[in-house]
């Protein structure tokens, strides 16, 4: 399937990178386009190019300034000449990779030992602890994108009624919990300073240096949450 | 080689990994990558082999074989066996020698670069330890002591040094920081989101000398100085950033991400620092003051074009007159 190219801007990200910018929201159709131009570029990369960082709504691509500088037209700075290459291949139609039917169920353990934000944010949206894990559990996320951490997503977006802020300060979290800021929600693959409020924790490994892909996730899958027990998470 | 004392912040770094940000693993490598080329330009290795970098206080080595290295970036006082060696100058050391650091002279980070290389297994294609990750250079981590490194291409040295305990060779480089008076000065382009400040706060941005504070390391520095104001409070999804890109958190102070930044981020992107000045950037310590000057995307092009020819250049002269020396 093609389709037609949605508005976009292209911005310099300093002097060794460029970003594509289809309009700072978090939606998905923007979301597919954002990874199928990840797609199209990594299989056809452009020149100079050494790899591009998708987002929620943005593409960044990172450029070597000495090799690419080898390439260009004199009269034009690097800048400029990978951003024309960019427009071009914008104007071209970029097929639409199907990424979201892969469907990913992820184990969490909400229990108060593991959420230790889980009462604080029940009792700000005025809802019971139990209602916060049907609600969070009652529908599937997509994975936005990866960042912040090896192997961290960003999923959305989970029901208004959970919906919170992250905290203004960060505190140490450990790895594989769950967190909710504002209408996002994700997990720490690693231990880490982080202020999302944690709600829960999932016993899977969701980073590996040892496996040839190190992340669990990537954008543009699905995740389904199961919520487990702590005995099933001890034993998982 | 072996690790007699651990340094407070040792890790062994290349030029970076690349090809992994769309899953979060942020690039590393040094954070002075200038010095550490130079290092291994010295040695007659490759750009982007992988070089120790040094905090101060930074390790003591013991060396088990006759080794050429040369050290970079930072000015730590280097001995060899209680004996001062000068930087950025190749040194054969004799089988047994020690090298240790002593204080800082300049800068805030050293390299030291073995000829033939360090050897340790890749991870995703780069020798760059990722702490966080627990994953590449040395087992993932920090050097400790009694940590033994060996060489990927050890070559025979010992005929050239004789009787003596280690030797200066007759070249050098220069630094290429810090020795200027513009050394304090941090060419910058404006980020996405430069517009989202208060005419005063841009005023203030080039009107004040920003501090580099305590809370600086690998992943950023934060800097102290008077709070800038944004005009909206317009959030930002989170997008990529950088080397150098320069965030305005909430409590209106900035902060400069470094070699260990994370992939993606919300903050406003108020500049970029050119890639020209990472390794000024680098060099520069908790308590340094500096400004930030506009640039432009075509000088920060060239400067960056010009500090990479003059790598070249200085490759292919060292390349020469190491080969003579091994081949004679």
């Amino acid at each position: 399937m093609n389709s037609a190219i949605p508005s976009y801007r292209i911005f310099p990200l300093g002097d060794a990178a460029v970003t594509i910018d289809f309009g700072n929201v978090i939606d998905d159709t923007i979301n597919q386009k954002v990874l199928a131009l990840f797609y199209q570029l990594s299989n056809d990369p452009l020149q100079g190019m050494i790899e591009t960082i998708p987002a929620y709504s943005s593409i960044t691509v990172c450029y070597d300034i000495y090799n690419t500088s080898k390439k260009k037209p004199a009269g034009k700075t690097v800048y400029e000449f990978i951003s024309e290459q960019l427009h071009l291949r914008l104007q071209q139609p970029v097929p639409e990779k199907e990424t979201a039917s892969e469907l990913i169920t992820i184990p969490v353990c909400y229990e108060k030992e593991f959420a230790p934000d889980m009462e604080h944010l029940a009792g700000e949206k005025n809802i019971t602890m139990e209602e916060v894990i049907h609600i969070h559990t009652s529908k599937q996320y997509r994975v936005y994108m990866l960042g912040f951490l090896p192997g961290f997503s960003y999923m959305g977006e989970v029901d208004d009624k959970i919906a919170m802020p992250r905290k203004t300060q960060p505190v140490n979290v450990a790895a594989g919990s769950l967190g909710i800021a504002g209408k996002q929600t994700g997990i720490y693959p690693l231990a880490s300073p982080g202020g999302w409020q944690i709600i829960g924790r999932t016993p899977l490994k969701l980073f590996n240096a040892e496996k040839e892909t190190p992340t669990l996730l990537k954008a543009g899958v699905t995740v389904q949450f199961i919520s487990i027990s702590k005995n099933e998470f001890e034993n998982y | 080689m072996r690790i007699i004392k651990a340094g407070v912040l040792d890790t062994v770094q290349d030029m970076g990994r690349y090809g992994w940000q769309h899953l979060g693993i942020n690039p590393g490598g040094a954070m002075d990558k200038l010095s550490a080329q130079l290092a291994n330009i010295l040695v007659g290795n490759h750009l982007d082999e992988a070089v120790i970098e040094m905090h101060f206080p930074a390790s003591a080595f013991f060396f088990e074989q006759p080794s050429l290295i040369a050290f970079s970036g930072a000015d730590f006082s280097a001995t060899v066996n209680g004996e001062e060696v000068p930087c950025l100058r190749p040194v054969l050391v004799s089988k047994y020698s020690i090298l240790q650091f002593h204080r800082i002279e300049k800068g805030a980070r050293a390299y030291l670069a073995v000829h033939g290389g360090l050897d340790m297994p890749a991870w995703l294609n780069s020798r760059s330890t990722h702490l966080k990750a627990g994953a590449g250079g040395y087992n993932g981590r920090a050097l400790q002591k009694d940590d033994e490194i060996g060489f990927r291409n050890p070559v025979d040295l010992c005929h050239l040094l004789g009787k003596k305990e280690f030797e200066a060779l007759p070249w050098k480089t220069d630094s290429n920081w810090g020795d200027d008076n513009s050394a304090k000065e941090i060419l910058v382009l404006p980020g996405n989101e430069w517009n989202q400040i208060t005419d005063k706060s841009k005023e203030q941005f080039f009107e004040q000398a920003f501090l580099i504070t305590n809370q600086s390391d690998r992943m950023g520095y934060r800097l102290k100085s008077k709070p800038l104001s944004t005009i909206t409070h317009e959030e930002v999804v989170s997008s990529a950033v950088g080397f150098g890109t320069v965030q305005l958190l909430p409590d209106g102070q900035l902060i400069v991400l470094m070699a260990d930044h994370q992939t993606t981020g919300g903050y406003p992107r108020v500049a970029h620092v050119i890639s020209a000045h990472h390794s000024r950037m680098a060099q520069m310590k908790p308590g340094d003051l500096f400004i930030f000057r506009f640039t432009n995307q075509q000088t920060a092009e060239e400067l960056f074009i010009k500090q990479q020819q003059h790598l070249l250049q200085l490759q292919n002269a060292c390349k020469f007159k190491l080969d003579e020396l091994l081949n004679k």
